[in-house]
């Protein structure tokens, strides 16, 4: 009897110390995610109930007459009425920045152009908080993102560009930097104001004019943008703001009298770009999708890595071309790090993106969480093992749970296609050059993540990856001066930083 | 808006900027500004060498905040200055006008003023792009080349403008991170006293740019052998004053930088060597492991 008690004690005293050893003691969450409610009040921004093109200096109404409405995907409540650009409007529009080019912009001393492009960073700066607060209806972000990173990153990008313009003779050694002429612009709806500063910066910089098509879900914040450059008193035609949905797009890149189309989108769309413009003159970048990997090392800081993984899948719902959406973990820290990423997934707070608790918002269309849902399905069906956090999401709008899926296979369809929302596939590796090889075995090359606190294997790894960014204990940076953009199928081309004005002159 | 012809105007008292205040000079002395025709315009601090080494360290204890900032934000401040000089644009008018310029002149100094500021605000984050360097090393290293600013920067103004040399000095050089000490225009000291007030305005930390007035004869021997400061710039065609400095600049081997050939009225006149020629180059070097199939290198 003795005997028996004993076994049994020692039993259950060996697996409570194998809990510690492995640290998987269970935390307690429900009291995480419960916070006051933190509101951002809409008061500070102004949106119009109906939005016409910018063209020439002027709102004016569509020749094709038609409108579309854009909603708040939190909460599927019309914001307004915009614009739809047909192909007559389109014409207009590129006439328009081609008589700016020819006769304004293309004569203008370089210093003066700088200071238009001044002139509008300062005002995103003056009206910081509206621009946020639109971004977030519009977009479904979350409030502290829009304020602290979108709208700042947007203006000091406009500000950067602008010192380039008269300065250009420095960038290129022995060439003379030409513009190109008419450059017509079209960008996605994750980083709404952010890209189109990502575009129409460098472009006026060096002495282009814009047509700019923002993304059919996300208008308001261009249509702000184009408020400001009227009120900045930039000549007219040099920036035009058409809205529309996809057939826009395309009027523009078959437009004869575009020189050079920029695109921001998935790499479908930028296949379709490249083929339709072969056999023209046009030049053209594209920025496409991207399936990066994190790399944790076994002599990484687990914690540091940890919160760059969920920042780096989690940031923006995931709708990040280069988001780290696959994880490789070295086996001998791999329970370690399942356990941590589980456990402060569990904090997360999916919510209203007006609340500034908020660190997850909404999905930013019902078509895009239905993309999601069926990569989640597929992933169970691969075979993969599913964890999500066990948060309450709201009842309306367009919400997901962060999820992560372990067990997966370098093969699998959640490993290589680009699913662009919350949803992490997972992997362990053992040796450096096994890790090497599988980073880089997808289509994609926009970027990559290495964990470890070993500097020399830092160099190592980050001169290996194939991707045009690379972060090393860190993820998601960005700024004005670095250059962003992808290796082979996440498109051609770099934006940001002194080799962000190759793509928008012609070398003489 | 003076009610009638009687009202008596406000004389202003021109003082100096040292730390980001507007004290007197410590020696109590002057000397009379006047104009080509003899008319006395102000009585105008002579600085001491005192007024010199206090400059000095407050230069120096600005210099580890303004050097660590972002570039960036050194361009905003940079730009913010432009900003707060085309908003006193018809002061510095008159005030150049009352120095003997044409009014088209001074509108003309004034606007090259504005501008040459723009330009090097939009130097602040870029000039490290073109003068950076990753060095591709034949041994398995990360090597990188980057400027450094210097650090504190005793100059003197071109003598023969009241602004326009003034600012093209202190913009490469704050734009570069580095601090300065600037002793203006003897004969045309006005400017340089009432663009302190524009810096004050301008979100520009205290001791970045402080400015003297007096004599350069009295001044230039404590600029070469004060042992905290790391660079002296000099733009007078004055042989016997440019052997002064660097003989005197050989006791810590601070680096002598003399532009006396300088159209400062023309664009050649701005550039990032401008920026350049106040910057140090700092090499790194860090190793990169070699392990398994291909060889790493940058």
């Amino acid at each position: 009897m003795i005997f028996w008690i004993s076994l049994i004690i020692t039993i259950k005293i060996e697996r409570m110390s194998k809990a510690i050893k492995k640290n998987t003691i269970q935390l307690k969450f429900d009291s995480a995610r419960v916070y006051e409610p933190a509101l951002e009040s809409k008061s500070a921004a102004k949106i119009k109930p109906v939005y016409d093109l910018f063209i020439n200096g002027k709102f004016e109404k569509p020749l094709s007459k038609k409108y579309f409405n854009t909603i708040n995907p939190a909460s599927e409540e019309i914001l307004s009425s915009v614009a739809m650009a047909g192909k007559a409007d389109v014409n207009k529009a590129v006439l328009a920045a081609r008589n700016a080019y020819e006769r304004t912009w293309k004569k203008m001393p370089a210093a003066e152009r700088a200071k238009y492009i001044y002139r509008i960073a300062r005002m995103i700066q003056e009206k910081a908080r509206e621009f946020a607060i639109i971004e977030t209806l519009d977009g479904g972000k979350p409030i502290r993102e829009s304020r602290d990173f979108d709208v700042p990153t947007a203006a000091n990008h406009f500000f950067y560009y602008a010192g380039w313009a008269d300065k250009l003779e420095y960038a290129f050694p022995n060439r003379k930097a030409m513009p190109l002429g008419v450059a017509g612009q079209i960008i996605p709806w994750n980083f709404p104001l952010l890209m189109a500063a990502w575009k129409i910066a460098p472009a006026l910089a060096t002495g282009n004019t814009v047509v700019l098509k923002p993304a059919e879900t996300t208008p308001l914040t261009a249509l702000k943008l184009a408020e400001i450059i009227q009120e900045a008193d930039l000549p007219p035609g040099v920036v035009n703001i058409i809205t529309g949905a996809g057939a826009t797009g395309a009027d523009m890149v078959n437009h004869p009298d575009i020189n050079k189309i920029a695109f921001t989108g998935s790499t479908a769309v930028g296949k379709i770009i490249q083929r339709a413009i072969a056999g023209t003159n046009k030049k053209a970048t594209l920025e496409l999708g991207g399936k990066a990997a994190n790399i944790i090392f076994d002599d990484a800081p687990l914690d540091q890595a940890v919160e760059g993984v969920i920042n780096g899948i989690f940031f923006n719902q995931g709708h990040v071309c280069c988001a780290g959406s696959r994880l490789y973990v070295q086996e001998s820290v791999y329970e370690q790090v399942i356990q941590k990423l589980k456990d402060r997934m569990e904090t997360l707070i999916v919510g209203n993106p007006m609340d500034k608790n908020t660190d997850v918002g909404a999905i930013n269309s019902r078509e895009q969480l239905a993309t999601i849902q069926r990569y989640i399905k597929l992933g169970n069906q691969e075979g993969a093992e599913m964890y999500q956090s066990a948060c309450a999401l709201p009842k309306k709008g367009f919400f997901c749970k962060p999820t992560i899926f372990t067990n997966v296979a370098q093969s699998n369809r959640i490993a290589q296609e680009e699913i662009f929302g919350p949803v992490l596939a997972i992997q362990s590796f053992r040796t450096d050059d096994e890790v090497i090889e599988k980073a880089n075995n997808t289509a994609f090359g926009l970027s990559a993540g290495i964990w470890t606190d070993k500097g020399s294997k830092i160099f190592n790894l980050t001169s290996k990856m194939r991707a045009g960014v690379v972060w090393a204990n860190t993820y998601n940076k960005f700024d004005p001066t670095s250059p962003f953009g992808g290796y082979k199928e996440s498109g051609y081309g770099r934006e940001g930083g002194l080799h962000g004005l190759f793509p928008y002159v012609k070398l003489v | 808006m003076s009610i009638s012809s009687s009202r008596l105007e406000i004389l202003k008292t021109y003082k100096v900027y040292i730390g980001g205040q507007f004290p007197r000079t410590e020696s109590g002395r002057y000397y009379i500004a006047s104009n080509k025709k003899g008319l006395a315009l102000a009585n105008v601090c002579l600085c001491s060498r005192k007024d010199f080494k206090d400059s000095v360290v407050a230069a120096r204890n600005a210099f580890a905040g303004w050097s660590s900032r972002a570039a960036f934000n050194r361009g905003q401040i940079l730009y913010r200055i432009a900003e707060m000089l085309e908003g006193r644009k018809a002061q510095f008018v008159e005030e150049l006008t009352k120095q003997d310029l044409t009014k088209a002149a001074a509108i003309a100094e004034v606007e090259s003023c504005i501008d040459r500021l723009i330009y090097y605000s939009g130097w602040c984050d870029k000039f490290q792009q073109i003068f950076s360097a990753v060095n591709p090393v034949a041994s398995s290293h990360f090597n990188f080349s980057v400027p450094e600013p210097m650090g504190v920067v005793a100059a003197v103004a071109p003598q023969n403008t009241s602004l326009l040399g003034l600012v093209s000095l202190i913009a490469p050089i704050i734009a570069g991170g580095n601090t300065i000490i600037i002793l203006g225009s003897t004969q045309m000291p006005l400017s340089a006293i009432t663009f302190a007030e524009v810096l004050h305005s301008s979100d520009l930390p205290g001791g970045v740019v402080n400015i003297l007035t007096g004599k350069v004869s009295e001044l230039l021997p404590y600029f070469a052998e004060h042992m905290d400061v790391n660079a002296v710039a000099f733009c007078e065609p004055d042989n016997a004053a440019q052997q002064l400095l660097k003989d005197k600049a050989a006791m810590n081997m601070k680096r002598v930088i003399i532009k006396d050939d300088m159209k400062w009225s023309t664009a050649t006149a701005q550039s990032p060597y401008m920026i350049m020629d106040f910057q140090e180059i700092k090499t790194t070097w860090h190793p990169i492991e070699n392990i398994g199939g291909a060889k790493a290198g940058y």
